[in-house]
This record gives C-alpha cells, sequence and structure tokens, in this order.
C-alpha cells in the first residue's frame, strides 16, 4: 500500500488506483501480417520485471484518467509519474 | 543410511534427549558437475529432483535455493488441497497430485499431516449456482468426487456458517469435495527434501543463481553464489521469481508476480473442521492443527515483489469472513504475510519446455500451487528426464499461449482467484 500522485488530483490513497500492467506496449500496426508468435508476444508475454518498471496505472476512483508510472517492483518505490503520450523520463 | 522414523525410534530418541537424531538432510558444497539442477528449493523442487532420483534413476542432481528450503510460497500458503477443477486437463493434473497425496507420508516416511477433512465451495449468487453445479458434473464425468449442496446441507456441514437469507452475499448453496483438505507445509518440503538427500541428490541452500549459460540454443550450466555449475539441463521452478530467471535466459514468459497475502488468529478450541472457500466474497478459511484460523485474501492488482500487500485487501476478507461467520467476530489476528505468485493470463501452470534445449520452466501456479506439489513434482521430473512431458502435462506447456489452446481456469474452478 502506497501513495500515489496522480497528475491530475494530486496525492491520493493506493486504492483509488487500478493498475493497468506493463506500458509502452505498442499496439501492432499491421495486426493482419502478424504470425502467431508475434501475437503470443504482443497479447500474453510480459517483462515481469525485479526491479525498475514501466507501467500504466489508471484512478478508478477518481478522474478515471489513465497516467504511466515508474516503479521498482523491490519495494513498491515511485520514481516518476507521467502522462499517457509523454516520453519516459531516462532512467 | 537414512535412519526409518517410527515410534521405536522416537522410543530410543527420547532416552537421549532428542539430542542424537540423525541430520533430515546434509549441507553440501556444490559440485563442479550435475546432470541436472534445480533452480528453487520449495515444495515443487523438492519433490522434482525427490521425483527424479525415485523414478529416472537421476542421482546426480542437484537443487539450488537462494534462501532455505520452503521458505517461499511453501511455507506461506494456506495449505488448501482439492483436485475440483473444471476443465478436463486441470481435473487430470490436480487429482494426480491428490492420488499421491493420499500415500504421501507413508511413501515419504514422514508425517505431513495430510487431513481429508473436505472442502466445501460457496455459492453468492445465482451465476455462482450455476458454475458450480456444472463444475460438479464435470468433476464426475472425470471421476472426482463432488457434490452439490443445499443451503440447508451446507449450514450442516458447517453449523458455524450464517445462512440468513438477509446478509449481504446470501449462501444460496456450494460444493463439498469430501477427499480434498489440508496438508502441513513445511513437513512437505522437509519429508521432500529427506527423501531426495537420501537417494544422493545435493540440496544446497543459500545459493542464488546470478546467470545461465548458454552454449547456442543449449544450456551449459548456471552461475551462482557459490560458484559456476556445469549442467546440461536446468529445471526453473522459481515460483514467483520465474520471470527474473526467464530473464538471465533471455526469455520472456506470459506471467505477472503478484502479492497475494494470508493471515492466522490466535489459537482457539476446534470450531471449523473442514475449508471453506468463497470466491466471490474471496475468503476462505480453515483451522490449523494448532488451533489457528488460517485465513486467505486475494492478490493485489499490480506487479510487486515485496511479500507484502495492500491493507484494504485483509480488510475486504475479513468483512467477508465475519459476515459468514459471525461468531469469529472477537477473534484477533496473531500474523499476517505475503507471498509473491506468478499467475498466468488463464490461471493454469506451465510445466513445460522451452525453446532452449535443456531449460525447463514450472511455473505460473498462481494463488493455488500449494495442492498440486506432488504431482507438479513427480510430472516435471517426468519432463526432464526424458525431455519430453507427461500426457497429463502436455496441455500445459509454454506453446499453448501461441497456439491458443489456454486452459481457462480463471473463477471457472470456483478458484479464489
Amino acid at each position: 500500500m502506497f501513495l500515489i500522485n496522480c497528475p491530475y488530483c494530486g496525492e491520493r490513497d493506493q486504492q483509488e488506483f487500478k493498475a493497468g500492467g506493463e506500458a509502452h506496449i505498442e499496439r501492432p500496426k499491421q495486426p493482419t501480417e502478424l504470425s502467431d508468435d508475434e501475437w503470443a508476444e504482443y497479447l500474453f508475454m510480459r517483462k515481469n520485471i525485479k526491479g525498475v518498471q514501466f507501467e500504466r496505472w489508471n484512478h478508478a476512483h477518481g478522474c478515471r484518467k489513465w497516467f504511466n508510472m515508474v516503479r521498482d517492483t523491490s519495494n513498491d518505490e515511485i520514481k516518476a509519474i507521467y502522462k499517457m503520450g509523454e516520453k519516459p523520463p531516462s532512467q | 543410511m537414512r535412519n526409518k522414523y517410527s515410534v521405536f525410534s522416537l522410543i530410543k530418541n527420547a532416552l537421549s534427549y532428542h539430542e542424537n537424531w540423525q541430520r533430515a538432510w546434509k549441507d553440501p558444497t556444490p559440485k563442479q558437475e550435475y546432470d541436472a539442477v534445480i533452480v528453487g528449493g520449495g515444495g515443487h523442487g523438492l519433490a522434482t529432483a525427490y521425483y527424479l532420483a525415485k523414478k529416472h534413476n537421476m542421482n546426480n542432481i542437484a537443487v539450488v535455493e537462494k534462501g532455505w528450503i520452503g521458505g517461499g510460497n511453501t511455507g506461506r500458503n494456506t495449505t488448501i488441497i482439492r483436485s475440483n477443477y473444471l476443465w478436463d486437463a486441470s481435473a487430470g493434473l490436480y487429482d494426480h497430485a491428490l492420488k499421491i497425496w493420499e500415500g504421501l507420508s507413508q511413501e515419504l516416511n514422514y508425517n505431513v499431516m495430510f487431513s481429508q477433512r473436505g472442502v466445501m465451495n460457496l455459492a453468492h449468487n445465482l451465476q455462482d449456482v450455476r458454475d458450480l453445479k456444472r463444475r460438479t458434473h464435470a468433476n464426475r464425468l472425470n471421476g472426482i468426487d463432488a457434490v452439490y449442496l443445499s443451503t440447508e446441507e451446507v449450514k450442516k456441514f458447517c453449523p458455524i456458517i450464517n445462512t440468513s437469507p438477509d446478509i449481504r452475499y446470501p449462501v444460496l448453496g456450494g460444493t463439498l469435495q469430501r477427499r480434498a483438505g489440508t496438508a502441513r507445509h513445511d513437513a512437505v518440503a522437509w519429508g521432500y527434501a529427506r527423501g531426495a538427500d537420501a537417494m544422493g541428490v545435493d540440496i544446497i541452500q543459500n545459493c542464488e543463481v546470478k546467470g545461465i549459460k548458454r552454449n547456442g540454443d543449449s544450456v551449459e550450466g548456471i552461475e551462482t553464489t557459490k560458484g559456476f555449475i556445469k549442467t546440461k539441463k536446468v529445471g526453473v521452478v522459481a515460483a514467483g521469481h520465474s520471470s527474473v530467471i526467464a530473464n538471465m535466459a533471455g526469455l520472456r514468459l506470459p506471467l505477472e508476480s503478484k502479492p497475494l497475502q494470508a493471515l492466522v488468529s490466535e489459537p482457539v478450541k476446534p470450531i471449523i473442521d473442514t475449508v471453506v472457500m468463497s470466491n466471490a466474497v474471496h475468503a476462505y478459511v480453515s483451522q490449523s492443527d494448532k488451533g489457528e484460523l488460517v485465513i486467505g485474501a486475494g492478490t493485489d492488482d499490480y506487479v510487486s515483489y515485496t511479500q507484502k500487500g495492500s491493507h484494504q485487501i485483509v480488510e475486504g476478507t475479513l468483512n467477508a469472513i465475519l459476515e459468514l461467520y459471525p461468531i469469529f467476530s472477537r477473534m484477533r489476528m496473531l500474523r499476517q504475510w505475503g507471498g509473491i505468485v506468478d499467475i498466468c493470463p488463464d490461471a493454469s501452470p506451465i510445466l513445460s519446455k522451452t525453446s532452449i534445449k535443456g531449460l525447463y520452466f514450472n511455473c505460473g501456479w498462481g494463488t493455488g500451487g500449494f495442492k498440486a506439489t506432488p504431482g507438479s513434482g513427480d510430472l516435471f521430473a517426468h519432463t526432464i528426464a526424458n525431455d519430453e512431458p507427461h500426457k497429463l502435462n502436455a496441455a500445459f506447456n509454454l506453446n499453448r499461449f501461441v497456439s491458443g489452446d489456454l486452459v481457462d481456469e480463471h473463477g471457472a474452478a470456483a478458484v479464489a482467484h
């Protein structure tokens, strides 16, 4: 349990938020040309990093907006928060 | 030579004040090379090593464990054992394990305190009723004992449940698997460790894997905190840390690691003689032989390796427990902890070869791996020894995420996912 600084609402309790998994997984531009292996990679395979991970969160019980977060999954420390469409900060 | 545990050995050792018991397993330094190395000394990893030695005559093998054996999810689960899964593939897998459980204490000469006290799954809405009835029929077609109970029968089987129609999630019925139950989780790890050690398996604790050495598409060995170990076969049974090991080998797995919590109360006299699970309100409870209520909660929805979870998860579970069992309202909780569970998109495990020759993964057991420990070890040992899956774990390959042939047990098995 931790506090999350929503870029639209400010600091709120984590239980107001919904985790949306790994960030920056690009939707295939040519889905009809994708092989089964590439579909599996896009749909199912995840980095699941122990350490600094880029992920998406949604302020589900607040402004309901999506944003990105850089978080260390080994200690739940939040390194950075940035809006959708913005470039991820360099580590 | 391993001394046998019996009433006579107990009496004999009592005479010397229990100071001369033989060590249950050795503390070896790693050899330079093994025929196979199992990464992860939990129940599944130790069982794998045990069956590799016992059924496949692979005695020159090692189990490497970064902490102490049974200190991960093996020591953190709520010890529930059942096999009432919906799909044929899962029913085959989990009932294989349940059949081994039934003779495990005798086989290992180690009391794993397997107790077939029954597991009851409750239905709280009409969809639950339909799902549980469907699962009961599916179980019976697969030869797994299952009965559907009415509200009155639920009350009769476990009288302390509040079956009033006025509660927020009324009990509309339930299922019962009488062969299901619980076992002592630590004893399972210790029993398999002792059995494997007796057959020559090296159990190396405090030995963390730092890298997997490959020669092209084959495994050559593992880098560990105790040096390089040469081996052609590596079986990874690392639960929540499976992705970490996979990343070392340049693989990606369809897993997310999340904290799952459990808690126990102060010990009290026997009050609940079965296991009751409720999917809809996400709470399950049983009572340990020490008298503690063992209560399980749900997972957090974010990836974390911290072995702790959010307070609101526990709060939600306890709200549900109190509504279902008002008698527990003044119980005090003693301890709460978390374990890191590796969850697959279809909530079914992976026991599989990989694209790298000699590298095998046994992972993705998610929130319910303990029950499968003996079967998982047996089938994974078969997969490693023969470089081919057993027919019971063939469906649980990594390729199912490419072919789309998923084993979708999410919610369908009355699992508290």
